[in-house]
């Protein structure tokens, strides 16, 4: 056993994190925010920070970090482990990089796309040149996504989408849509439906807003009417949709923000160890210092999933069910970081972004209250994956 | 003993319903929440005139004579519908301490016209990184040409902005015994020297920092004794303690109710979420929750009704209430999934409310350690 990190990847590491320092405008920090876990407040997905994000992203896709994992014939390194260091440095900071293209669509490409569509997209998602939003979801079709309604029928050598998607996080900044489409009606569930990579600029499409509880236009409903969609843009096999969807899981299991995790708790212990309480420093509470020392253990736990994840992955050893704990311990751990935070900051924690007297990160706290509600219910809420671990992980009989 | 709710606590509590829910649409609620004034006028009178200001009062200050318990039984609605209003400072805040320490000529000069609904006041007594004992009051009024001087900042001062009165409890004299030397004085909201700066909060629920620079206010605005404020300050808090909890109580109620209704009409697998085992267990952990919690909280409200020391009861009741409306609204938001995460949506309104709620008047960390001292730790 070696719980470290390898030289060349402590440089690595170091090498992110000078750059992304280097890179990030000095008022960044007080300008957005980003909760661990959560998926209402990512910089990059807000139409204020779209123009400086894709410029960013770009940037870390020319220096080789969006496809860290990939394999090295697709201009990737081969490590899990570096792209998770990226992951880990990015979120940290709370940059604003990376998105469906690059932790779902190119990995899932690779693994399923026919030659000439590695070609054509590989290149562009690596680059940072062409960024996807999901569309998965749809109004009847959330944790039971086997039921969604969408369809693709083929017409000659294009499928015609009609339909509607919803809580798509992105799609009113990112050029393309990863889409599930029903093309099969008469399959079972799981037989039929396709992948497909639809341009947003396509006519038929529509994108309206959702504004999400706190305020911020992060995700949309999107309407199709008649799209038409070239048939190469289909992603590996017609009607195997729902099975490419569970191999692009495992890369996105990974991706949760982890060192936004370290930074919450940085940021509280430097305010315990700053702010007087009734004459004491909050530190030399005993309370505080256990609720610090509590979350810290939960931190350091939801790190070893992390990066036995990666370790995993680059051992050809990916377990769906660890991936499955990493997602629902870590999403509620989030919960619980807000909530430990409103309680060390008592009054003041309620205090939002530009009031007078706002701690931490003007408000961050705030902040971190309400989005971390969306952690355990996106990407599958909690009682599905707790299903998933019952019963396909630890063998329990299904009802 | 006798757990049930009187022929006209039923009453009052069907009427409240009934009102707020009409009056009070959610579409307004986030409308009055926005709004800097935080709430509306024309129905502040039609509470009024339903003699909800009115009720905890004396007959003799045109009061309606109502115990503490129909108070609370009141706030519980106003916590299940949510109604953003300078109510709970007025009442509990204001017109509670003024009825319980003021001496007749200021009685009869502001309690008949808290009970027409023609006055807002509001309580100023948190300071700046500090608590909610008495060795927190730390701003000070000094005497001058018999006046005082109040000079000092105090936060989180609900409805500040749109009070006409503020009691503000200040310290007087240095006592070894931190709880002497405390003075509430009722001052006059637009006096020279008071300003006040609404903060921007997670509820929207409208609580100010206001600066006292200087301000001149009249021995005779003492209410009670000088010096021997602390006690009033004390018995307000207890008070306030429990009547928050019954709006928490309410506004968790409201939370089950509308999570009930979803999860029997959205359908994912064919079936209704609500006949999946885990969120069946969300809704029994729920239940349980609520139902725990009104118990300490009636309990609390009957036992300050009947005139007894409630410290521990309002202290439990509050403890509980917090961790309790807390959990009931991050469950709430799981059930709802996706469509909760929207602002069109009512969840998060009380969701916000929680934990507000549970950072007022003592959080639960707070009211543990007064569970503790009063069970004589
Ligand atoms: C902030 C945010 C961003 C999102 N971004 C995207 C995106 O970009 N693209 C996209 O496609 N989707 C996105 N989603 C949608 C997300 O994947 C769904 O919300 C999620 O799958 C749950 O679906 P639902 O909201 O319809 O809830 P439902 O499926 O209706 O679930 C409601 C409740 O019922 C429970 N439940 C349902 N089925 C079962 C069962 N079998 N057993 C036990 N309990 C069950 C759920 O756990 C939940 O508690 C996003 C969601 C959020 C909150």
């Amino acid at each position: 056993m070696d719980f470290d990190f390898t030289e060349e990847e402590k440089v690595f590491r170091k090498e992110v994190d000078e750059f992304v320092r280097e890179e990030l405008p000095p008022d960044w920090d007080v300008k957005t925010s980003y909760w661990p876990a959560g998926y209402g407040t990512l910089a990059q997905m807000e139409t204020e920070f779209a123009d400086y994000a894709s410029e960013f992203h770009r940037k870390i896709g020319k220096k080789g970090w969006l496809s860290c994992g990939w394999p090295k014939e697709y201009g990737g390194m081969n490590s899990w482990v570096k792209n998770a260091i990226v992951d880990e440095v990015m979120s940290y900071h709370r940059a604003p990089y990376g998105g469906v293209a690059t932790w779902i669509s190119g990995p899932t490409i690779i693994e399923v796309g026919s030659e000439s569509m590695k070609k054509e997209w590989l290149p562009k998602i690596a680059n940072g040149e062409a960024t996807f939003w999901l569309g998965y979801s749809e109004p009847n079709a959330g944790s039971d996504l086997g039921s969604l309604k969408t369809r693709a029928v083929k017409n000659g050598d294009e499928f015609i989408v009609n339909g509607q998607k919803t809580w798509g996080t992105g799609a009113h900044v990112t050029d393309y849509c990863w889409l599930l489409a029903k093309t099969d009606p008469s399959a079972r569930k799981h037989g039929s439906a396709t992948l497909m990579i639809v341009d947003n600029k396509t006519p038929g499409i529509d994108i309206r807003p959702i504004e999400n509880i706190l305020g911020i236009h992060s995700f949309n409903e999107v309407f199709f009417d008649d799209v038409r969609v070239p048939e190469e843009n289909v992603v590996g096999e017609i009607n195997r949709g729902f099975y490419n969807v569970m191999l692009a899981l495992q890369y996105e299991r990974l991706i949760m923000g982890m060192g936004a995790f370290r930074r919450v708790l940085e940021e509280l212990i430097r305010y315990v160890k700053e702010t007087e309480y009734n004459g004491q420093l909050l530190k030399d509470d005993p309370l505080v210092r256990n609720k610090i020392a509590s979350i810290a253990i939960e931190i350091e736990v939801i790190y070893s999933f992390y990066w036995r994840t990666a370790w995993a992955m680059d051992q050809g050893k990916f377990s769906e069910t660890e991936a499955s704990v990493f997602k629902l311990f870590g999403t509620e751990l989030s919960v619980k970081i807000a909530c430990t935070a409103m309680e060390i900051l008592g009054l003041y924690g309620q205090l939002e972004r530009g009031s007078k007297w706002a701690p931490l990160l003007d408000g961050w706290a705030s902040i971190g209250y309400l989005d971390a509600i969306s952690g355990p219910i996106g990407a599958g809420t909690s009682e599905v994956q707790r299903d998933i671990i019952a019963i396909r992980g630890l063998g329990l009989p299904r009802d | 003993m006798n757990f049930e709710l009187s022929e006209e606590q039923k009453m009052l509590k069907k009427t409240a319903h009934d009102f707020l829910a009409k009056k009070y649409p959610k579409d307004l609620v986030k409308k009055l929440e926005e709004s800097h004034k935080g709430y509306s006028q024309e129905l502040w009178k039609e509470m009024a005139e339903l003699g909800w200001m009115a009720l905890v009062f004396p007959e003799e200050y045109d009061g309606i004579d109502g115990s503490f318990l129909d108070l609370v039984i009141l706030l519980e609605e106003m916590g299940y519908n949510i109604c953003p209003s300078p109510f709970f400072s007025t009442v509990i805040l204001g017109g509670l301490p003024i009825l319980m320490a003021a001496n007749e000529e200021q009685k009869k000069e502001l309690l008949p016209r808290i009970a027409m609904g023609e006055l807002i006041i509001t309580l100023a007594l948190t300071e700046p990184n500090n608590g909610l004992e008495a060795k927190s009051v730390q701003v000070k009024a000094t005497p001058s040409n018999g006046e005082y001087v109040i000079k000092g900042t105090k936060l989180f001062v609900s409805d500040a902005h749109v009070a006409d009165y503020i009691l503000c409890a200040v310290r007087t004299e240095d006592a070894s015994d931190l709880e002497r030397g405390i003075t509430v004085f009722l001052v006059q909201a637009k006096s020279p020297g008071v300003q006040c700066t609404l903060l921007k909060t997670l509820a929207r629920d409208k609580q100010c920092e206001v600066i006292f620079d200087d301000v001149h206010v009249p021995k005779e605005n003492i209410v009670g004794t000088k010096g021997q404020g602390w006690p009033i300050i004390k018995h307000t808090l207890e008070k306030a303690a429990v009547a928050r909890s019954a709006q928490m109580v309410g506004g968790a109620q409201a939370v089950i109710d509308m999570a009930l209704s979803y999860s029997k009409a959205r359908v994912q697998f064919d079936r209704p979420i609500g006949s999946f085992q885990a969120v069946q267990h969300h809704f029994t952990n729920m239940w349980a929750d609520i139902i725990g919690s009104r118990n300490l909280v009636y309990k609390a409200a009957w036992k300050i009704s009947e005139g007894g020391l409630a410290g521990l009861e309002s202290a439990m009741a509050k403890a509980r209430v917090g961790e309790a409306y807390r959990r009931v609204t991050i469950l709430g938001h799981q059930i709802f999934g996706g469509i909760g995460f929207t602002k069109e949506h009512d969840m998060h309104l009380y969701h916000r409310l929680s934990m507000a709620g549970d950072l007022s008047f003592g959080n639960v960390d707070f009211q543990r350690e007064m569970v503790a001292t009063e069970l004589g730790l």
